[in-house]
Formats: structure tokens, sequence, C-alpha cells
């Protein structure tokens, strides 16, 4: 164990600094070509040029390297990693010179949120029908939750966010005015995001956020769960006269549900993706918003900052998950 | 089954319709892909998946044989949201123009994205694969760190953020930018099955016949590892026509005067809003029967090329 999670922590240090070189070059590329983002600021009334400079001195964005076009500006990156390290992430250009730390923590805590809705719902349903499709393999379930599966995993998350807008929650909300239903209830079903109700408003987009994974959780538990009920501990268990609870809970349900957590280490990054789709759609002000927004704006240094701190939790969480597989699996450690 | 190898000559007699032996050799020696041919032809969801795939391509390419002339060129604002008629059976987009002929004509540009980002996934994707995993130590040590680095950026996340920085959107720059996020799985795949299969007695054999790396590699390691590539890039096509739909309505992929079924769907929503349900429930049929056929035809042939599921 001790060996492996060596290897894995020596790994993982050139993959962080890689991508984050990655991401780099790609965003100095962006200004290189496009001309900096300062200009962009003031369209076709650019103020004098005494202005911009002294604006591009105060974000940094007045390094030579930044105007020629493919050098990779290494000089830059050192430096922006040492004040990351320091916990200095820059200020924004759009959101009227806050700092960039600022706006994430303000934004986190929605997202955070968004975010636990969908892996509870997720996993909690996702691992249920895909019990219940494994244990009537073939059955009526099994097929109904394959053809479901199978269209959830076919609809583009965009899609489906679109959809359960318009004719799950604005339907639903209005239908549920017009009988007096409690206020509680139709406020779930708000078809935009409510400061005044921060996690009742946030339930209809984190099931939209967690349909995906939720298909492959289900595949996944009902795949794994069918191989190990045939296998011979599990036959064992049984001729031991073990109660069906207990060997399909206890016994075979534990061992299927390894390759589930490794998979929650992917889906961090396809929730990350996700949350931009539905913080767009249901306008919650979360950190997706805040990409697509300096997407939008060409604010460079809030897109490099914030999706360097995402890549980071999805690194990090993709180590986790492999250091829990290995605890989970021994045959993972003694490879 | 009898603990008997050699079936052809010795006839299980729960096998029906008895068959002449010489018929039953040419049963026993069927391959893998004569094998996965006769699962797949004998399912209706095949069928209907090929068929959707080939309307959808003959839409992209030759539109004018579905529709008459560019959408784009009959638009009457004042007939904007009409709902469906009987000379008109989808009704008209927002701006007046026929739905049908926005749909079709919304088609080539989405296909053209995914089939060029397949084909760049899939050859860059194979070629690390296969390096990788035919020539350990350093090479696949650097190439498996290569992989691991792109890796680390989400999808979707990484998608928006290198389309915001092209200078110019169009099929090529979108489909290269799938690509460069995209590629990495079937590298991993590949590597994964070049390692399984370089160790297998024919390439031994190949070796020791005085083959080379090439040739090992061309006649035997790829042949041997195409069937997992197939299943993923059938999958990655449907994938690709969503995500391309997906970058169009957050902003960062196609834009008017474009026709896409991204677009459509993203000015349809707010209308859709408003109770002109055809804006949003056209198009989104559309994506979500063409994303759905590639998908199954990838999952029917990963069975059918399964051995496992006999």
């Amino acid at each position: 164990m001790g060996r492996y999670l060596a290897r894995r922590l020596l790994q993982f240090i050139p993959v962080v600094i890689g991508t984050m070189f990655l991401l780099h070059y790609i965003t100095t590329l962006g200004i290189q070509f496009n001309g900096d983002p300062v200009r962009a600021l003031f369209g076709d009334r650019p103020p004098p040029d005494a202005v911009l400079a002294s604006i591009r001195d105060r974000y940094g964005l007045d390094d030579p390297c930044l105007q020629q076009p493919g050098n990779p500006c290494i000089g830059l990156f050192i430096d922006r990693i040492g004040e990351y390290l320091r916990g200095d992430f820059g200020t924004s250009i759009r959101f009227t010179d806050r700092p960039i730390t600022e706006l994430v923590a303000e934004r986190a805590p929605v997202t955070i949120r968004l975010t636990i809705i969908a892996v509870v719902f997720e996993t909690i349903v996702g691992i249920l029908i895909g019990t219940m499709a494994a244990l009537r393999k073939d059955g009526f379930v099994d097929n109904s939750v394959r053809i479901v599966t199978t269209l959830l995993v076919s609809t583009p998350i965009f899609v489906f966010g679109v959809l359960v807008q318009v004719f799950g929650a604005l339907a639903l909300r209005s239908w549920l005015l017009g009988i007096d239903a409690p206020l509680w209830l139709s406020d779930m079903f708000s078809p935009v995001y409510n400061v005044a109700n921060p996690w009742l408003s946030l339930i209809v987009p984190g099931i939209v956020l967690g349909a995906f994974s939720l298909a492959s959780i289900a595949r996944l538990t009902r795949t794994s769960l069918i191989e190990n009920l045939r296998a011979d501990y599990v036959r064992t268990a049984r001729a031991k006269g073990l109660p069906a609870r207990r060997t399909i809970g206890v016994h075979a349900l534990r061992n299927s549900l390894i390759p589930v957590v490794t998979y929650i280490g992917i889906d961090i990054g396809v929730l990350m993706g996700g949350a931009v789709v539905t913080e767009t759609i249901f306008g919650i002000p979360g950190i997706g918003q805040l990409v697509l927004l300096s997407v939008r704006g060409q604010d460079a240094l809030v897109i490099i900052a914030v999706v360097t701190m995402l890549v980071l939790v999805f690194l990090v969480a993709n180590l986790i998950v492999d250091v829990l597989y290995a605890v989970l699996d021994p045959r993972i450690r003694y490879d | 089954m009898t603990e008997s190898t050699d079936f052809a000559m010795e006839p299980d007699p729960r096998t029906e319709p008895p068959e002449s032996p010489e018929q039953q050799k040419r049963e026993i020696n069927r391959s893998l892909w004569a094998d996965g041919w006769r699962e797949l032809r004998s399912k209706p969801q095949f069928w209907l998946s090929v068929v959707w795939v080939l309307i959808v391509s003959s839409m992209a390419v030759f539109p004018s044989l579905w529709t008459s002339g560019d959408p784009l060129d009959n638009c009457l604002l004042e007939q904007g949201s009409e709902g469906p008629s009987a000379a008109h059976p989808f009704g008209f987009t927002y701006q007046g123009c026929d739905m049908w002929g926005s749909v079709v004509y919304g088609t080539s540009k989405s296909l053209a994205v995914a089939l060029l980002a397949t084909v760049m996934t899939t050859g860059f994707g194979m070629l690390i694969g296969v390096l990788a995993g035919f020539y350990p130590g350093m090479v696949d040590t650097v190439l498996s760190r290569f992989t691991d680095i792109f890796f680390g950026l989400p999808f979707l996340l990484g998608a928006v953020v290198f389309l915001a920085i092209v200078p110019e959107r169009n099929v090529l720059t979108i489909a290269m930018v799938i690509a460069l996020l995209g590629w990495t799985t079937i590298a991993r795949i590949m590597r994964g099955s070049v390692l399984t299969t370089k160790n297998r007695d024919f390439v031994e054999a190949a070796r020791g016949l005085g083959a080379t790396n090439g040739r090992i590699i061309r006649r035997h390691i790829l042949p041997n590892s195409m069937a997992p590539i197939i299943v993923l890039t059938t999958i990655n096509l449907g994938v690709y026509v969503g995500l391309e739909a997906t970058l169009t309505f957050l902003g960062v992929g196609f834009q008017r005067p474009n026709t896409t079924w991204g677009l459509l769907i993203a000015e349809g929503q707010p209308y859709a809003m408003q109770g002109d349900a055809h804006l949003l429930l056209i198009p989104c049929a559309f994506l979500v029967v063409t994303v759905l056929a590639f998908i199954l035809l990838g999952d029917m042939l990963r069975d059918a090329l399964d051995p496992r599921g006999r």
C-alpha cells in the first residue's frame, strides 16, 4: 500500500503542473492572437494609450512575451504559479476590479449545494434502480431501466435541462399554484434560481445535473451486481442458509459498488461541465456561470484562475478515488 | 454441451435444425466479425438505427432532396412561431422560416463536426495508444503522462475555455477543440489492448519469423485491437453531435447566419416558455434521436463483438 501511494503521488505532481501549463499556454495563445482583453474591454472607443498601459500594468498584462505569438511565456507561468501558491489569484477586469478569490468564495457555496443535491440524487436513485434491475434480470423493471437510462445518456444535458424547465417545472408550478398547494411545494418548481430559497429552488437543477450520471451509475450497479450474484461466494452464502437480504445486501451489493466508487472520480469532471450548462439554463449564480460569463466577456485572468482551481479539485478528487480504490480492492495495490 | 472440442465430428443432438457436418464446420470457423454480424442483423433496433443514420446523413449531404431551397431564403416575419399546418407540418421558427427546412439544413454542420472530430480523435488516440503500448519504458511513461495531462481537463469545461480563444468558430476549429480533449480515452483503451495482444503467441511467432515492428503492428496488433475502438468511435459520433449542440447553446459554438440544431434549440427556449412548444420540441427530437441512434449502434456493436455475451 505504501509503495502504491508513493507511486501514485509521484505521478500526480507532473500531471498537475502539466495540466496547469496546458491551460496557461492556451490562454496565452488566445491573448497573443486575439489582442489583449484590456482593449476588448473598451470596444471601438479606446482611451488614450497611457490609460491602457497603466491598466495592463495593473493586471500583469504588460509582459512583452504576450506580444509574440507562439511564445509559451514560461517566465509568466512560473510567476503565476508562485502567486497562486501564495493565494493571490489576481483581480477580475469585468467584475469591477474584485479579487477573483472573493468572486469564487461568493459563488462556490451555490455550486457546492447544487453538486451535493446532484450527487445525493444520482447515487441513491442510481444504486436503487440498478439493484432492482439486476435482481429481476430481463424482467419488466430491468427493461424499463435499460430504456430510460439509454434515453438519458443520449439526451445532451442542455436539452434535458431546457425540457425539464419548460415542460416540467414551469407546467407543474402553474398547476400547483392553481390548486393552492403549499407555497414551499410550488417554490420547488421555480424555473429559475431564487435567492430566498437557496436549497428548494436548486432541487430541480440538481436533478437535471445528476441525470446523466444517474444513468451511468444505474448501469454500472446492474452489470456488476449481476456478475457478483453468479459468483461462488454468493452461492456459498446462500448454501449456508443466510437470508436473501444479507446475501444480496451485504455480500453481493457491497462488492458491486467498487466500480461505482471509481466512477465518482470521473463524475466530478462531468458535473463541472454540467454545472456550466445547468447554471446557465436556470440562472444560478455559481462557478459555472462565472466561467461562462468570463468566457463571453474574454476575461482571461478569471478564466485561467477559476478553471485552474476547478482542475485542481478534479485532479485531487481523482487521486482520492484512486487511493480509495486501492483500499477497497487489494488486487490493485499488489499490482 | 459435451466435453468434446471437435463438434464437427460429433454433432450435439440438442442443436436444431440438424446440419450436415460440413455446414457445421463452417459455422465453427466463423470469425468474431461474422458472428457479430449474424447477431446484429437479427435485431430490429439495429436496422432502425442504421436507417435513421442514413436518413440524417443524406440530409446533411443533399438537403435539397428533402426540402425545397434554403429555409433562410423565404422567411416571413409575420409567420413567426406559427404552429404546424398541413403545408408546413413542423410549423415555423420564430423568424418565420420553415421549421422542417431549418432542421434539414441544420444537419450538415453538426454531422460534419462530429465526423471530423471522430476521425481526429480516433487517429491521434490510436497513434499515441499503439506507441505507448508497444514501446514500454521511457516512451510509455512519457506518453501516458502526456495523456493524463489532457485527461485532467474536464471535457465540457475545457472545450468552453478553448473555444473562447479560437478566433473564428467553424466546422474545423470546433472539431479540433473537441478532438484536442477527446483523444485520451481512445489512447488509453488502445494502449491496454496492445499490451494484452503484444504477448500472445502469434505475435511471438511473427517476430520469430523476422517480421519488423511496423509489420507486427499493422498486421497483427491493430486488427486484434479494433473491436473496442470501433465501438467507442460509433458512440463518439453521437456524443460529439450532442457536444456541438451544447457548445452552440452556450454561445461558444456556431452563430447565425449558420443553421444548426443547437441554434434552433437555443432560440426556441424563450418562446417555448411562452407557449410555442414546437419551437423547442422539434429540434430537440431530431437531436436526441440522432444521438440515440449512434449510441444504440455502439451498444449493439459492443454486445455483438463481445464473445463473453454468448
